[in-house]
Formats: C-alpha cells, sequence, structure tokens
C-alpha cells in the first residue's frame, strides 16, 4: 500500500521516458497528472488511517544493502510527520502537473513528454525521501530529487545559463551530501544503526551535549551542512536563484514547495537527535535567521520577477531553520506547509504573468497588468496577502507561531539571544511583505510598460555566476531573445500589441485552487490564544519524541527524558500582543511598498542613488558568487591545471619514469657495443669470463 | 568446469584465427566477428552458469581443479573461484562480448588477429582470477600483457608504440619482484615443511619472520599497486588508454586494473598480514591522495579518454581505501566497486569509442548540443554517468557507501577526506557531461550524426540494466561475497598475536592497531545493534591517532 504512493509517479516517468515520444501531448501530459491525482489519493486514505488510528505505518519491501552488520531494508513509514509531507508532495505536485499541462504546451510532442517524465520522477523520488525509514533510502530519494532538479534546470538544454544553473545546483548540493553521507557514517559508526527510530532511541538514551561537543553535536553539523545544500541556506544558497532558469512550474514545484524543504523535512524527523545537540541547534538558528534576513534584502532590490520570488523562499526557508533551531519542530512544518500553497501559487502566478508576456521576466518592462489578466492578478494578491503575514490568511498563522515561539523559549544553550533573533525575524518580516508588494505594484499597477521592445539581453547582473568559466567558444549572447526564454510561439502574439491572454483553464484552475489554499491553509493551526485548538500541532508532536511502541520493544533502553520541544507558555497577553506587533509589521511593510512603487516611484529611484554603494550590493547578491568564484572555483581549476596535471604529472613523475626509461636506453646503447656480431669476440669474451671464473674460485 | 571457462576463449581464438583464412581477408571478417563474439558469449553464459552453481553460503574456494604439474618444484595445476573472484570472472565474460562490439565499427586491419587478441586476452584475465597456486597465478599475471601490449601496440592511435612499451615497462617491473617473492615464499615454505608448494592453501600456513614478509610484501604490493594503478605508479594508464583502441580500453579499465586490487586482496594482505598492518594506512594515504588528485586532474583534461582514465584512478582510490580498511563493509564495497567501476566506467570507454567512431576526436571541445542530436545515446550517456558519479539507485553508490562506511570505522579523519570525491567526481563528470551534450551544436561536424544503432544498443543496453540493477538489488552480489570476504580478513586479523610476536618482538603492539575492531563487532547479531554504544567515538579518534602515530615510528 505505502509503496503504491511513490511507484505510482514511478510507473508515469517509466511510460514517459520509454514511449513519451511517441504519445500525443493530450495522452502524456493526462497520464503523468493522472498518476499524481492517484498518488495523491492513496496519500490521503493512508493520511487518514494514520490520523484515525494514531500510530505510524511501516512497510519492508526486501533488504537492500546486507553487508556484516549493515543490514539496510528498503524500509517505508508513514507518520503524522511524513503524512503532512506526502500530502503536500502530492496535492501541490498533481496542481503543479496540471498547470503544466498549459504552460508547457508549446514544447513538440518528445520534449513534452521528456518533461513530464522528469515531473513524475522527481514526485517520485521527492515521496522515497519522506517515507524512507532510514538514512540510506532517505538519501535515494534525497540525491534523486536533486538529480531531478539538475534536469528539469536544465531542461532547455541549448541554453547555456540553464544547463550551467543545473550543474551548478547539482554540484553545490553535493557539497551538502558529502555532510550528509559523513553524517550517516558518524551515525552508523557510534549508533550501529540508520533507522530513524533507532537513532531517535539511541540518541534518548544519552544525555543532550549541553556543554560539550560530542557525538550528537558533529553528526548533527554534518547532516546540517547537508540540509544547507537542499535548503539553500547560508553558505550553499548560491544554488537556488540560478535555478531560476528552469520552466516555472518546476520553479514552483522544486524550488519552492517541496524539494528544497528537505532539509527542513529531515530536521525535523531527527528532532530527537537534534534536541540533543542543543550547540546545533544554536547554529541552525542563527544561519536560519541570518539567510532569512540576507535573502530578504537581495529580494528587495531584484527586477527578475522569478529571482525576487527565489529570494523569497531563500528568507522563507530561514524562517524554517530558525523554527527548527528553537526546537519549535511543529511550527516549523506548519510553515513548510502554508509555504507550499502560497509559494507554489506565487510562481505559478508569476508563470501565468511571464506565459502572457512572452517570456517577459523583468519587472521594469511590466505593470498595469490587473485589467488584463484578472485572475492571476487576483490569485496573485491573495499569495502575497498570505505571505506578507496578514491575518486570517494562512502565512500569518505559520510564521506568527515560529515568530512567538522564538521570542519566549527558554535559553539557547545558556546565551539568551531569543530577542535578538526575534528582532530579525521582525525586520525580515518587514522586509517580505515589502518586496511581496513591490512586485504587485510593479508588475499588476501602474501603467503598462511590457509593449516597449523587452531588453534582447537581461542586465548582465543577472547573468548566473557559472562556478567554471566555459571554454573558449562561440558567445551565445547574438541568440534571439525569444529563445533564451520561454516559447517561441508566444513571441508572436505578444507583438500583436495590447491583447493579452489570461491564464487558460489549465493554469487557472490550479491558481485558483491554491489561492484558496493560502486563505484557509492556516485554520489547522490557529493558537489557543485566540481561541483556537492548534490542531496541527498535536497531530505532528508525536513524530518529535521517541515513540513509546519503539521504546517498549527495546528493553533495556534506558530513556533519559527528551527535553520538551520549548513548551508554550499560557501567557495569552503576550502572544496577542507579539501577534499584533506583526500584524502590524505587515502593514508596515505593504505600507511602504505602497508608497515608494505606487504612489511615488521618483522617490525609489532617489532611494536607490542614494545609497547607491548599497544597492549595487545588494543587486550583485553580496557579490557571494564572485567571491566563491574568486576563492574557491579558479583555485581549485589553477591548481588542477598547472599544478598537479602539467606540473605533478607530467613533470615529476612521467619525468622521472622517462628518465629511468632514459637512462636505461642510454645503458641499454652502452652494452649494444658489446653485440658486436662477431663471433671471434664472442669467443674471446667467452674465454676471458671462463679464466676469470676459474681464477676467482682458485684465487678463493 | 573451471578449465573449459578459461580455455574456451583461447579455443575459440584459434579457431577464429583458422576461420580467418590467410593474410587479411576481408570478406571473412563478417563470419571472424560473428564467431568470436559467439564464443564470447559462450564463455559469458558458461560464466553466469558458475554463477548459478556457485554456493552463496560456503567461504571455500568451488568447483577446485588440481593436478600435479611441476611436482618436482610443488607446482600444481590448481584452479578454484570463491566469493571474491567470482563476480570479477561474471565481470570478464561480460564485458568481452561488448568489447569485441565495441571494435566492429573501428577496427578493419587484420580482424582476425584482434579477435584473436581479444579472446586470448580474456583466458588469460580468467586464468588470473581463478588460478590458486601462485606460479600459475603468476603465468597468467604475465600472460595478460601480452595481447594488451600488441592491442595497443598495432591498433591503437598515434602514439600507440610509446604507450604499449611504458604500459608494457611498468608492469613488468612490478611483476619481476613479485617472482622473486612468489619463489621466495614457495622456498620459505620448502624450509619450513619440507617440499616446496604454490598452492595458495598451503602458504597461509606459513609463519614468516618479520624482515621477509616486508620485503615480500612489498614486492606483491608494488605489482599490484601499479597495476591498480595508485597514485603514484598511475602515469602509464592515461597513455594507455588514450592510445589503446576502444575494447583495449574497455577491457584495461575494465578488468585489468582489478587485478591489481584483485592481488592486494588474494595475496598480498592475507601471505603477510603482520606486514599489511603496517603498511596498510600508507598504501590508504596514497589512496585518498589519489582520490582527490585523480578527480582534480580528471577535471581539467581536454580529451575524453584521459578524462574517464584519470576518473579511473580517483574510482580505483576507493577501492584500495575500502580494501585497506579490512573490515566487512570495506572489504565487500571493494569488491562491489571494483565490478561497478568495471560496468561504469567500460561503458564510458564504450560511448567514449561511439563518439571518437562519429568524429574521429575525442577532444570535449569539438563536441557540443549533442543533446539534441542523438537523444538516445545522450541518455545512455547520462545513465552510465550517474553511475560513474555514484548516484543513489546505481550501483556506484552500493560501492562507494559500503567503503565509506568500512572506512570511517577504521579512520575516520582519511574518510573524511576521501569523501570530498563524491563532490569532485560530480564536479568533473557533469561538466564534461554539459560540454558534450548540453548547448547549441556549434560545430558544423556535429550536426546530423547518427544516434544508436542496433549494435550500440547491444552494448549500452546490458551495461545500463546491470548499472541500475546492482544498485536496486545489491543484495544478489553481496551475499554470496561475504562468506570468503569475512574469511580473508579472519585471515589477516587473526593470525597476529602469536607468529608475529615470535616472529618479531614488539611488532605485535604497534601492527595491531587498537581501532581495528571492526571484525568483531561485524559478527554481531543485528540483535544488539540498537544498544547504545557510549563512548565509541572518542576513544576510536585517539586510538586512530596513536595508530599513526606509531606507524610513524616505524617507517
Amino acid at each position: 500500500m505505502l509503496v503504491l504512493i511513490p511507484l505510482l509517479p514511478f510507473a508515469g516517468f517509466v511510460i514517459n521516458a520509454f514511449v513519451g515520444r511517441r504519445l500525443s501531448k493530450t495522452v502524456s501530459g493526462g497520464l503523468a497528472c493522472l498518476v499524481m491525482v492517484a498518488a495523491f489519493l492513496v496519500a490521503a486514505i493512508t493520511g487518514w488511517t494514520v490520523i484515525s488510528g494514531g500510530h505510524a505505518i511501516e512497510q519492508t519491501l526486501f533488504t537492500w544493502l546486507p553487508s556484516g552488520d549493515l543490514q539496510i531494508p528498503f524500509a517505508l513509514r508513514v507518520d503524522p510527520l511524513a503524512t503532512v509531507m506526502i500530502l503536500v508532495v502530492t496535492g501541490i505536485g498533481a496542481l503543479i502537473h496540471v498547470y503544466s499541462i498549459g504552460y508547457m504546451h508549446e514544447e513538440t510532442d518528445g520534449e513534452y513528454a521528456r518533461y513530464f517524465s522528469y515531473l513524475n520522477l522527481f514526485a517520485s523520488f521527492m515521496l522515497v525521501l519522506v517515507l524512507g525509514a532510514n538514512f540510506p533510502v532517505m538519501f535515494i530519494g534525497w540525491e534523486g530529487v536533486g538529480l531531478c532538479s539538475y534536469l528539469l534546470i536544465g531542461f532547455w538544454f541549448r541554453k547555456k545559463p540553464a544547463a550551467d544553473a543545473g550543474k551548478k545546483a547539482f554540484v553545490v548540493n553535493r557539497i551538502g551530501d558529502f555532510g550528509f553521507i559523513l553524517g550517516m557514517l558518524l551515525l552508523f559508526a557510534s549508533f550501529h544503526t540508520l533507522d530513524f527510530q533507532g537513532v531517535a532511541l539511541a540518541a534518548a538514551a544519552r544525555a543532550p551535549e549541553t556543554a560539550t561537543f560530542g557525538l550528537m553535536t558533529a553528526a548533527t553539523l554534518l547532516l546540517f551542512l547537508g540540509a544547507t545544500g537542499k535548503s539553500a541556506q547560508i553558505p550553499l544558497y548560491v544554488w537556488l536563484p540560478d535555478a531560476m532558469e528552469g520552466p516555472t512550474p518546476v520553479s514552483a514545484l522544486i524550488h519552492a514547495a517541496t524539494m528544497v524543504t528537505a532539509g527542513v523535512y529531515m530536521i525535523a524527523r531527527n528532532a530527537v537527535l537534534f534536541s540533543h545537540a542543543p550547540t546545533t541547534l544554536a547554529v541552525v538558528a542563527g544561519i536560519g535567521v541570518a539567510t532569512a534576513l540576507m535573502a530578504g534584502t537581495i529580494g528587495l532590490v531584484q527586477n527578475d520577477i522569478k529571482r525576487v520570488l527565489a529570494y523569497s523562499t531563500v528568507s522563507q526557508l530561514g524562517y524554517m531553520f530558525l523554527a527548527m533551531g528553537m526546537g519549535a519542530y511543529a511550527a516549523g512544518i506548519f510553515h513548510l506547509y502554508t509555504h507550499a500553497f502560497f509559494k507554489a501559487l506565487l510562481f505559478l502566478g508569476s508563470g501565468a504573468v511571464i506565459h502572457a508576456l512572452a517570456g517577459e521576466q523583468d519587472l521594469r518592462n511590466m505593470g498595469g497588468l490587473k485589467k488584463a489578466l484578472p485572475v492571476t492578478y487576483w490569485t496573485f494578491l491573495t499569495g502575497a496577502i498570505a505571505i506578507a503575514g496578514v491575518p486570517p490568511l494562512s502565512g500569518f498563522f505559520s510564521k506568527d507561531e515560529i515568530l512567538f515561539r522564538t521570542f519566549t523559549g527558554t535559553a539557547v544553550n545558556g546565551w539568551n539571544g531569543r530577542p535578538l533573533l526575534w528582532l530579525i525575524g521582525i525586520v525580515t518580516s518587514l522586509l517580505t511583505a515589502t518586496y511581496m508588494f513591490r512586485l504587485v505594484f510593479m508588475a499588476f499597477h501602474g501603467e503598462r510598460r511590457h509593449d516597449a521592445p523587452a531588453a534582447p539581453v537581461r542586465p548582465e547582473e543577472e547573468e548566473p555566476g557559472a562556478p567554471v568559466p566555459p571554454l573558449p567558444g562561440p558567445v551565445y549572447s547574438d541568440l534571439p531573445a525569444v529563445d533564451r526564454t520561454h516559447g517561441a510561439t508566444h513571441a508572436s502574439h505578444a507583438h500583436e500589441g495590447a491583447h493579452l491572454h489570461d491564464a487558460p483553464p489549465s493554469m487557472a484552475i490550479p491558481l485558483i485552487v491554491l489561492a484558496i489554499g493560502s486563505i484557509v491553509a492556516g485554520f489547522i493551526g490557529v493558537p489557543h490564544a485566540i481561541w483556537g485548538s492548534n490542531r496541527i500541532e498535536t497531530f505532528l508532536d508525536p513524530s518529535f519524541e521517541v515513540s513509546r511502541e519503539a521504546a517498549a520493544t527495546e528493553p533495556g533502553a534506558p530513556l533519559v527524558d527528551v527535553p520538551p520541544a520549548a513548551e508554550p507558555h499560557e501567557d495569552t497577553g503576550r502572544e496577542l500582543t507579539l501577534m499584533a506587533v506583526s500584524t502590524g509589521i505587515a502593514f508596515a511593510g505593504i505600507g511602504i511598498a505602497m508608497y515608494f512603487w505606487l504612489r511615488n516611484r521618483a522617490a525609489s529611484d532617489r532611494m536607490a542613488r542614494r545609497f547607491a554603494a548599497l544597492h549595487r550590493l545588494l543587486l550583485n547578491k553580496y557579490y557571494v558568487d564572485e567571491i566563491y568564484d574568486a576563492a574557491v572555483v579558479q583555485p581549485i581549476r589553477l591548481l588542477s591545471t598547472s599544478g598537479l596535471w602539467k606540473g605533478v604529472d607530467v613533470g615529476i613523475i612521467d619525468g622521472a619514469v622517462n628518465g629511468v626509461g632514459l637512462s636505461v636506453g642510454a645503458g641499454s646503447r652502452g652494452l649494444r657495443r658489446a653485440q658486436t656480431g662477431s663471433v671471434r669476440t664472442y669467443a674471446a669474451s667467452l674465454f676471458l669470463g671462463v679464466v676469470l671464473i676459474l681464477g676467482w674460485y682458485l684465487w678463493r | 568446469m573451471l578449465s573449459v571457462i578459461v580455455f574456451l576463449p583461447l579455443a575459440g581464438a584459434l579457431l577464429v584465427l583458422a576461420a580467418g583464412g590467410r593474410g587479411d581477408r576481408h570478406d571473412r571478417e563478417p563470419l571472424v566477428r560473428g564467431l568470436s563474439l559467439a564464443v564470447s558469449l559462450v564463455t559469458f553464459a558458461a560464466t553466469l552458469y558458475l554463477w548459478w552453481r556457485f554456493d552463496p553460503a560456503s567461504a571455500d574456494y568451488q568447483f577446485v581443479e588440481q593436478r600435479a604439474w611441476l611436482p618436482a618444484f610443488g607446482i600444481q595445476y590448481l584452479l578454484g573461484v570463491d566469493g571474491i573472484s567470482l563476480f570479477l570472472v561474471v565481470l570478464t565474460g561480460f564485458l568481452t562480448p561488448l568489447a569485441l562490439l565495441s571494435s566492429w565499427a573501428a577496427v578493419h586491419k587484420s580482424v582476425k588477429v584482434f579477435c584473436f587478441f581479444l579472446l586470448a586476452l580474456e583466458t588469460a584475465l580468467l586464468g588470473v582470477f581463478v588460478a590458486i597456486d601462485l606460479f600459475l597465478f603468476y603465468l597468467f599475471w604475465d600472460a595478460v600483457l601480452i595481447p594488451m601490449y600488441f592491442l595497443i601496440g598495432i591498433w591503437g592511435y598515434e602514439r600507440r608504440i610509446y604507450a604499449a612499451v611504458k604500459f608494457i615497462l611498468y608492469t613488468m617491473a612490478g611483476s619481476v619482484l613479485m617472482l622473486i617473492a612468489i619463489i621466495g615464499l614457495a622456498w620459505a615454505y620448502s624450509a619450513a615443511n619440507g617440499a616446496p608448494s604454490f598452492d595458495l592453501r598451503e602458504l597461509h600456513t606459513v609463519t614468516l619472520p618479520w624482515a621477509m614478509q616486508k620485503w615480500f610484501f612489498l614486492a606483491f604490493a608494488l605489482a599490484f599497486l601499479i597495476k591498480v594503478p595508485l597514485f603514484p605508479f598511475h602515469t602509464w594508464l592515461p597513455d594507455a588508454h588514450v592510445e589503446a583502441p576502444t575494447a583495449g580500453s574497455v577491457i584495461l579499465a575494465g578488468v585489468m586494473l582489478k587485478m591489481g586490487t584483485y592481488g592486494l586482496l588474494r595475496f598480498a594482505f592475507p601471505l603477510f598480514p603482520d606486514a599489511a598492518h603496517v603498511f596498510a594506512p600508507w598504501i590508504a594515504l596514497l589512496a585518498v591522495i589519489g582520490i582527490i588528485y585523480g578527480a582534480l586532474v580528471a577535471m581539467v583534461q581536454p580529451d575524453l579518454k584521459k578524462l574517464v582514465a584519470y576518473s579511473s584512478v580517483s574510482h580505483l582510490g576507493f577501492v584500495v581505501l575500502g580494501l585497506c580498511a579490512v573490515n566487512v563493509q570495506g572489504v565487500q564495497g571493494a569488491v562491489y566497486q571494483m565490478v561497478n567501476h568495471g560496468v561504469s566506467t567500460g561503458a564510458l570507454f564504450m560511448i567514449v569509442g561511439m563518439l571518437s567512431d562519429r568524429r574521429h576526436t575525442r577532444l570535449i571541445s569539438e563536441f557540443g548540443g549533442l543533446k539534441a542530436v542523438m537523444p538516445r545515446l545522450v541518455a545512455a550517456f547520462l545513465l552510465i554517468t550517474l553511475s560513474s558519479i555514484a548516484l543513489p539507485g546505481t550501483n556506484g553508490f552500493v560501492g562507494e557507501f559500503l567503503i565509506l562506511i568500512g572506512a570511517f570505522r577504521w579512520d575516520p579523519r582519511l574518510t573524511a577526506c576521501a569523501a570530498t570525491g563524491v563532490i569532485l567526481s560530480a564536479v568533473y563528470m557533469l561538466w564534461m557531461f554539459q560540454r558534450v551534450n548540453y548547448g547549441r551544436v556549434t560545430n558544423e561536424k556535429n550536426r546530423g550524426l547518427p544516434d544508436l544503432n542496433a549494435r550500440e544498443w547491444g552494448m549500452m543496453i546490458p551495461s545500463a540494466a546491470v548499472a541500475i540493477f546492482m544498485g536496486v538489488a545489491p543484495a544478489l552480489f553481496l551475499r554470496p561475497m561475504e562468506p570468503s570476504i569475512v574469511r580473508t580478513i579472519a585471515r589477516i586479523e587473526g593470525r597476529m598475536p602469536a607468529t608475529a610476536r615470535a616472529s618479531q618482538p614488539g611488532l605485535g603492539a604497534r601492527g595491531r592497531p587498537a581501532s581495528r575492531e571492526p571484525r568483531a563487532t561485524s559478527d554481531e547479531p543485528r540483535a544488539t545493534s540498537h544498544e547504545p554504544r557510549a563512548a565509541t567515538s572518542e576513544p576510536r579518534a585517539t586510538s586512530c591517532e596513536r595508530r599513526a602515530a606509531a606507524s610513524d615510528k616505524k617507517i
């Protein structure tokens, strides 16, 4: 039963990959959507069993890796945490599949099938990641989604930026995976199990490493390195903005709603382990909040609609890590779940805009789309309000829960930095509202600017920093602009003039469903302070503790009580105050955006000029790509080429080998003189030899 | 049974020579090719049958054939196969037909002789893996060189003579020393038991003094490490690969390099355990250097074949690291990785061969945008690339993961360095893959290249299928390996205390690092595995340092 959930999309992948090019678009796209909907139904039934039964379901298929005491079964397990995730992945995944039918319709049959096969494969791996009952099975999904991300970012493989971005995503993720693997190794070497429950039990049997830097701290830090790669946190976030080269539905599914949350999920999955390493939690919280702030500031000045959303995703993921670091696992997962709705919505909305404008992504060339694209506008606006944190939309509840937990918990590992973390969180919240409404106002309000000739080449600063400079080759910038972006056929009707299409039904329906979701999704987590029951938290909490059943079946495992995940104070007054503050902040952010980008555009330009240095710094994303290139990529290339290859390999080792060869050759040439071919010389030397040997024997 | 498998290709080779007629007759080419392919396929089927009949629960040599050969010197005709060699035999059987297929389009010069050498090579390789008499092993070991030398020297590319000579000198240098050590070993046996023997099973019972062990081990290890090739003995490999014809590269990378790692595991480590304990950390260090070094150098190669050749240095570094860990996961991963590397690197060389057949160049910069031109070839290429960078779900992951687990229990710091190979392999493979296949078609010559033909499908489908199958169901391979590997480890570990202290005072304390606990834990029943292993990590780190310091003193 459980295995059906990932297996259904996988079947879709197999069919589309092997015979897709011979199928019509209706069949291949329809099949891909069908398997996703079927997977969603199975997931829903499974979820219902978990909710009503109240305990985890497990399925072991076969022994995957047996080697000595290492026995890794291919096992799947669904508990409350996994339930939320599979519903998000299959539900939102299915909607995005449907949306893709409309969005990708210009591709040829073969490409269309290829696209859907990758998308199905992604869903399948993501579900394995979520359902895996031990680290290696999760790692199958973990790297598998990375592969699909690579393939889908580089889907338009003819454009160099897309291929570069795909490779960059894979390589940066591999740096994280390096940490993930080492974390696994350390856990196995110490705990002798890689099963999540087993690890949790083993961790629970130890005292939390409050003052020491022990094994659990090291292992969790390594795992967290993996999470920073997958979930685009400092220092490995650089691949996500570039990943926007992929088709927009891909950005919505992989780079907003699902894959990038894998790191958050992984920490939540190992909540018991992480709770026993407070130092790591402090690091997680610090990195999370720093990423949130940094990405928020960059998002404020970017001009590419998808890049703004990308930085916004990085920023929101930072919130989730903040929650993880605070031990507020349920709050973090709650935000993951609401974020999936509104961020997918925003991406799909931006896709509808890009689709209507024949590939235009530059905000400066948009404007006034409100009338032409009503469905897109109203759904997009809903998403923006939700992410800004305006009650009672979903984003408000989840973000507020995180900020509240940040403010009220106990001290972080002795250092009481919570108010500071909270403050940064609030500032980021202000930034979020501002940049999101800047986007709304620039794209949908004001005058229409998109009839102005589209800039043929996007501004230089947005060219993704290729990790490795290309070999000398032809320059790509002379290609027609339409080829570099979305769709060629749309270019024709965009130039017809003022006539713009709103989203076709296959795209509009997902937008509307997601918009409704963005409004109501938060209601399952209404806090007690305002007469809610926070049901999602009560539902999720068992996943973050050692399960009683598992503990019961392990006799002799002494249970040290797990430190409870920051118990909410029954301090309704303070909670309400904080709520009011964050609501106020959301409106303040919207107000700022309204002033600068709706009422008084000149003021925003003036600001940019007055703080030109800061503006340039933000526009260039703090030059992080450039710094990485200069500090890491180039030195390694130089070392490899002239140091190792030409120097050590060809110079020293081969030099030595050839030197030996040459001297042997020289010696042989000397010896060859002895080989005169004259019988007399041989006879003479033979005689001489006999005499010498005899002489030696006699003389001795 | 084993004799049949070993000598079937040779018999076929002679048949091919006869069928080819006199001189270089082109009209007989299809006959020659068909016949040799048929022979290699029958051999492959025979190896599969061997696997099917193999008893996975036994650690012993199976299908043993024992005949006296030169009784005066104790030399026997002695063949046998166990869990370690079984899959190398199957791998050889698997790759030879593919290698033959890969040469169909490229080789037109004396096809008959080409096929003869390739089949003769298969016999020699199979012999290496099943010989358990050391003298016989040595004969096969050197016999491998001859056909390979001609394959490179006759059917190679421009600098083929230089490459062939370099190849043969490098490897001969090692094997001569090994021959001396083999004879020395037999002599030591006869000193103890009255008559010489080359039977590996008998030789295990000899207790050698430390000084002798040390030198014998070094002689064996040098021969094997050159073959692997371990950094810094690897420079023959890129040259040999670049100049060898595709079939030569496939067999060279796919099977021949494994002779080195197989030799370490079968002979060098168990025969000289004391020396193995002392030198293993140093060999492992070289292996880790090789992993990183090979990857870095591969990254900047302009030539596809050289890139794959250097990537082999990196991959084989993993294998050696796993062997040096001497615990179940490490060694099992190493043997698994030998087979993996054969499958995926063999397939990579086949793909490079296909590109080179079409374009007569192997320079990466000559390609670009191939995905638009040859989507099927590029799909196969992608799959093999993924297997080479060890994506979970492919064979590469199973091998690397087991090696890393085994090595981590032995020496976490070295393993952490080795694990950077995970990042680097993605860098060089994907960068190459992008430059060859993505982007626009910029070189007019690449337009209109034909996609895979039936013969090439016949090479790609088996390779890709095996790569996936070994990633999904490794248990089928790991289970038959385990008993033999456990016994070999016991041999390397177990004989230590008494003999070592007797022969070399003070060695026991140093030679047996305290951190070698894994074997004890590996036999633990699964039930206890959840038990908290308190305080395992800190002592391990320190014992590891102690060992490193101890070895420092010795060397």
